[in-house]
């Protein structure tokens, strides 16, 4: 299974510039990949993109060379930097992991998630834990590709380690496709089989 | 914690407590029978005693049962009235906000054309078009109150339709109405609850000054602004009683739903639920 952005440039609205021109990658099932750019080089539109949340201006994004499917589960899934947003804030946290399926014991403990936690609401946990439900939530839903944006940016070292330990081993056993968008180089050293650095992709223009 | 339980605990009794003497005063009213507002020529114009509290009108009727019963009509009009209003207002405000640029831009010019013109004109026009009566009264309310409501709902499905967790949702495979169901609905239910009831006391006022004004319901009713604009041909003779109470009491009711809203708001807000 493989995953590829083919020619693919994107822009907010028709008048605007362009975010991304002509970007093309491909990253292969079992492949974990980095993508590196400074600031404002569109690395969150192309994760966007990737994860079938925009629709390219032009140029197509292909799995496995069929375009994203639009209904169901989407293969590919996507966390955001910022857990608080991607939780519902009138949700108890239980029902937050249910609404990718069923509840996985193991992925819970491997988590460190309390049980506790599940009958809270979003607002009452911190953003590191927040951001164990996100990613957890991405995994049980059974992606073939997982896409992190900045996931752990934000956190402390500890929770950093934990989390990337946790999706690390899950895609090695699931043998999936992980793309990395991240600033931080050791990081990318650590969990990464390749880095791709957007600006030699085929860059943004006017940004 | 121990003193944020309190506080919670308390607005929660405060609340409980309004609406049972809101329910009271409905009750009592429904429950006074006609013979106790019964016109009594042996005594007419009572100032205030024991036996009459509120003392009596011109026709010897008692204006405590008469109070009461007028609470009562007034806060049948009022709840019919606000809920149909609130329930136009959810429906037209997701509409605007789910369906086309089309839509909403006629959605606005209607919330516009409403609000433009000033309630008691528009109400008196559509009751007197309607015959008056309950009928022209409570379709008159319900027509004029339901815009502010309404841009509320709007404005708060657009900015839902944007969050990050509705865009998860869908890429989790759930369908637009599942969605609905599960992550809009939550939200909106607290804003039709307290809107609903924040738009009561608008509607007993307005029913009490349409009826006062002679528009509203028929002079044989009870009705609060039937009671007072009667008491307006008597107060030049010294007859205070007859504005006074039942005023007071109008405005009494509708001090107390209005506090009863504002509770409710602050116990359904998650972000001052905890406070």
């Amino acid at each position: 299974m493989r995953l590829e952005a083919n020619h693919v440039s994107f822009r907010y609205d028709r008048r605007g510039p362009w975010v991304l021109r002509n970007v093309s990658l491909t990253v292969e099932r079992g492949e974990r990949v980095a993508l590196f750019a400074p600031s404002g080089y569109g690395k969150t539109t192309l994760a966007l993109l990737l994860a079938g949340y925009l629709q390219p201006t032009e140029g197509q994004i292909l799995l496995d060379g069929r375009p994203l499917p639009q209904k169901g589960i989407c293969p590919v899934q996507l966390i955001y930097q910022h857990p608080e947003k991607a939780i519902n804030p009138r949700w108890r946290l239980r029902q937050v992991l249910e609404e990718s399926g069923q509840l996985r014991e193991d992925m819970l403990d491997a988590f460190g998630i309390e049980r506790a936690w599940l009958d809270r609401f979003p607002r009452e946990l911190s953003g590191g834990e927040l951001q164990r439900f996100c990613v957890a939530r991405a995994l049980m839903s059974g992606a073939d590709f997982l896409i992190c944006d900045e996931i752990s940016t934000m956190l402390d070292v500890i929770t950093q380690a934990q989390i990337w330990e946790v999706v690390l081993a899950e895609a090695a056993r699931r043998d999936m496709g992980l793309i990395a968008v991240t600033h931080n180089r050791h990081l990318a050293d650590r969990i990464c089989t390749r880095g791709l650095d957007l600006r030699s992709l085929g860059a943004s223009e006017g940004l | 914690m121990k003193r944020r339980l309190n506080r919670r605990t308390k607005v929660v009794l405060y609340t409980c407590l309004i609406a049972l003497v809101v329910a009271g005063a409905f009750i009592a009213g429904a429950a006074i029978p006609d013979s106790a507002v019964a016109a009594d020529f042996t005594s007419t114009r009572q100032p205030p005693s024991w036996s009459h509290p509120f003392g009596t009108d011109a026709l010897g009727r008692d204006l405590l049962a008469r109070t009461l019963k007028g609470l009562s009509i007034s806060l049948t009009v009022g709840t019919v009235a606000s809920l149909i209003s609130a329930v136009v207002a959810v429906l037209v405000g997701i509409a605007a906000a789910v369906g086309s640029p089309r839509v909403d831009a006629a959605v606005n010019w209607c919330i516009d054309l409403v609000m433009g013109v000033p309630h008691t004109v528009l109400i008196i026009l559509i009751s007197f078009a309607l015959g008056r009566g309950l009928w022209g009264l409570l379709v008159g309310i319900a027509a004029t109150h339901w815009t502010s409501l309404a841009r509320l709902i709007r404005g708060e499905v657009m900015q839902l339709r944007s969050q990050q967790y509705i865009a998860v949702s869908r890429k989790l495979g759930k369908s637009s109405g599942w969605i609905l169901t599960h992550h809009l609905l939550p939200h909106l239910v607290p804003q039709f609850i307290v809107g609903l009831i924040l738009m009561f006391p608008h509607a007993i006022l307005h029913e009490a000054s349409i009826s006062f004004l002679g528009y509203g319901l028929p002079p044989e009713q009870p009705a609060i602004g039937i009671i007072l604009s009667e008491s307006m041909q008597y107060l030049s003779t010294g007859m205070w009683w007859p504005a006074v109470f039942p005023g007071a009491v109008l405005v009494g009711i509708v001090l107390l739903v209005d506090r009863l809203g504002e509770n409710l708001r602050m116990i359904l807000d998650p972000y001052s639920a905890q406070e």
